[in-house]
């Protein structure tokens, strides 16, 4: 009798606390960290009282492994790069079409937004629209590297052990670019593409011996950096304006075969509860008073029009100082990878990680 | 009868916790793993039954590089505890007063408090080029250059030891605790010498905690992912970084899997072979620490 008392009781407050969750909308929201800053989270649960923000900081390699994993479920909107998103789909179907007459598209960058469709539509049907773009590129000390230009260079032996990279696939496309190749041409032929990689890796592994330490994420390279162990390496653009501000000898440099530019968007995962509240979010940190603290957060800047004019100062100066227009006019936006590249790419870091000896 | 029905009832209770924990986070993961590892990926989101997962790993020479990599720097990381351990075991069993063993076990407790990610990061701070232990050397003019103590095996083999030496400690504390002091002082009064009487006598004693410590540490070990890779540099791979890659990289979960398995086999290979050299069974030692 006591058990059967105490039984409904529970029954009874598991059921109180349902309905209690069910009445205000929740947004999960997996993205980069520094793109949901608490400051907008604050001005949009404002705005929508009945909206809660829930965040999961990710990165691309995680967000699809974490949408793969539950076929696209518990999560509303996703921020992955806009080219994770054509192929990942194909192979594990996680994303949604999207609805794009929610979205107020008039405020993006037109060559963002056509890039961005141009790459994400599947049978006919938009998958993606921008939010953020920026660039991977080369970082070094000028007061004690001056003479770095190009991918290559990270591989001269005067800054021998002195020298950084990432062990992932941008380092693999910068180093094929350097070597003169067009590994985006390549990608419709994987068999080519294979030769190229298969270049790279040995140029890398020869690589290996100038290398002091591949770092892992961006905290780790400030430290590199600002201690002067490492005076070059490859980056991204934000991590090196965000270093210039506190020495201004480190700038970054976009690679004499232009920087590699990549544009993080909005996806809807397949299975999001959410749609309406996504679009809102999406429309929300479009308008320019937002863009400006969103900017200052992410490092990047905005893919609406006029995102320059957007940034905080001091990342406005450290852009100036890291790009001609010229080199604007140069940058590679990431070619979407077909299905297959990233297995092969996968592999060749692999190579280059297990191998031994100079 | 109703008596007999209440104590199932509470066997049942009692047993319900370990037996969940047991199937639906032991086992049934395993089977999930075990199913995506025998499925080979033919074409996007077309799969077939097969081995093929299994035979990448023979065909690549820089898989079962790295896996024997890990596993002789894990017995090398066994070694080097049960050395350093050992003595403080018996330190804490046999020499010191029953006030000072309860600080002194907590002394040896007191890091494990730390997480391990926090641990990692103050061995960086020290070990960097530009961290204390550099510095001070520099300082104290014994060196002229800054020298750079992180990113090589010597310091993933010591942040390893560091780590995992309290899981060897434990079991041994525990076995020379049982000990009768007089069985030592018969082996001296015999005219044993201390090596004698440590060869003859207390290693025989303590065997049961030796194999169950050296167990613990070396799966711990080769199960391990941060200190590897926060502290080893660009020569140093481990074998739970191949199984990440594999799950998150390059999105082959199929071949991530197949891996994990063959982590799997091959630590319990090197345990079973251990326990068979040093003529234990896993009743005898584990079971019984």
């Amino acid at each position: 009798m006591k058990i059967g008392k105490l039984s409904a009781a529970l029954l009874a407050a598991t059921m109180l606390t349902a309905t209690s969750t069910a009445q205000a909308e929740t947004l999960r929201l997996l993205t980069w960290g520094g793109y949901a800053p608490e400051e907008v989270i604050q001005k949009f649960e404002e705005k929508y009282p009945d909206i809660d923000v829930a965040v999961t900081l990710s990165n691309n390699e995680e967000m699809i492994a974490k949408l793969r994993a539950t076929g696209g479920a518990g999560f509303d909107l996703a921020q992955p790069s806009h080219d994770r998103i054509y192929a990942a789909h194909l192979e594990y179907s996680i994303y949604k079409p999207m609805d794009l007459s929610k979205i107020d598209t008039s405020v993006m960058e037109p060559k963002l937004l056509d890039g961005v469709k141009a790459n994400t539509t599947i049978d006919g049907q938009v998958y993606a629209v921008p939010h953020q773009w920026g660039t991977s590129g080369l970082m070094a000390d000028k007061s004690k590297a001056p003479e770095i230009k190009s991918w290559g260079d990270l591989c001269d032996p005067q800054y021998k052990g002195k020298t950084s990279m990432r062990l992932r696939r941008t380092i693999l496309l910068g180093t094929a670019f350097a070597m003169g190749e067009d590994p985006f041409a390549a990608y419709a032929d994987l068999g080519k593409y294979q030769a190229i990689l298969d270049k790279v890796v040995d140029k890398l592994i020869a690589c290996k011996e100038n290398v002091k330490a591949y770092w892992q994420g961006g905290d780790d390279l400030a430290a590199l950096m600002l201690s002067g162990e490492v005076v070059a390496s490859e980056t991204w653009d934000s991590t090196a304006y965000k270093l210039y501000s506190q020495n201004p000898n480190i700038v970054f440099v976009p690679p004499a075969t232009g920087a590699l530019a990549w544009i993080d968007t909005f996806v809807l995962p397949r299975k999001g509860e959410a749609d309406e509240a996504a679009y809102k979010w999406i429309n929300f940190v479009l308008q320019p008073e937002i863009v400006k603290i969103m900017s200052a957060s992410t490092g990047g800047t905005a893919a609406v029009k006029g995102g320059k004019d957007l940034l905080p100062d001091d990342k406005k100066a450290a852009v100036n100082a890291a790009f001609t227009d010229a080199d604007m006019a140069n940058l590679k936006f990431f070619a979407n990878i077909p299905p297959g590249v990233e297995d092969m790419e996968g592999k060749a870091l692999e190579k280059i990680k297990a191998a031994t000896g100079g | 009868m109703r008596q007999s029905d209440f104590r199932r009832l509470s066997l049942i209770l009692l047993f319900a916790p370990f037996a969940l924990w047991i199937l639906l986070l032991i086992v049934l993961p395993h089977i999930g793993m075990g199913v995506l590892a025998l499925r080979e990926k033919v074409a996007p989101r077309v799969y077939e039954f097969g081995f093929g997962n299994f035979l990448e790993f023979m065909h690549e020479p820089i898989y079962w590089n790295t896996l024997i990599r890990t596993g002789s720097m894990s017995l090398l990381v066994t070694a080097l505890a049960l050395l350093i351990g050992f003595p403080i075991a018996y330190y804490i069993a046999k020499i010191a007063g029953p006030r000072s063993r309860g600080a002194l076990f907590l002394v040896c407790l007191i890091p494990l408090w730390v997480s391990d990610l926090i641990r990692a990061f103050g061995w960086i701070l020290l070990l960097r080029e530009t961290g204390v232990i550099s510095s001070a050397l520099q300082a104290a003019g014994l060196i002229d250059a800054p020298v750079e103590l992180l990113y090589n095996d010597a310091t993933v083999v010591i942040g390893l030891v560091y780590t995992v030496i309290l899981f060897m400690i434990v079991p041994l504390v525990s076995t020379l605790d049982g000990m009768d002091n007089a069985m030592i002082e018969a082996g001296y009064n015999l005219g044993g010498n201390g090596f004698t009487v440590l060869r003859r006598i207390i290693i025989p004693y303590a065997m049961p905690g030796i194999v169950a410590g050296c167990i613990i540490v070396f799966m711990l070990t080769a199960g391990s992912y941060l200190t590897p890779i926060l502290l080893g540099g660009k020569y140093s791979s481990w074998f739970t970084e191949t199984i990440y890659q594999q799950f998150i990289t390059r999105y082959n979960w199929e071949g991530g899997a197949a891996f994990g398995f063959l982590l799997l086999a091959f630590t319990s290979a090197v345990v079973w072979i251990g326990l068979k050299l040093s003529r234990q069974t896993l009743a005898g030692t584990v079971a019984k620490s």
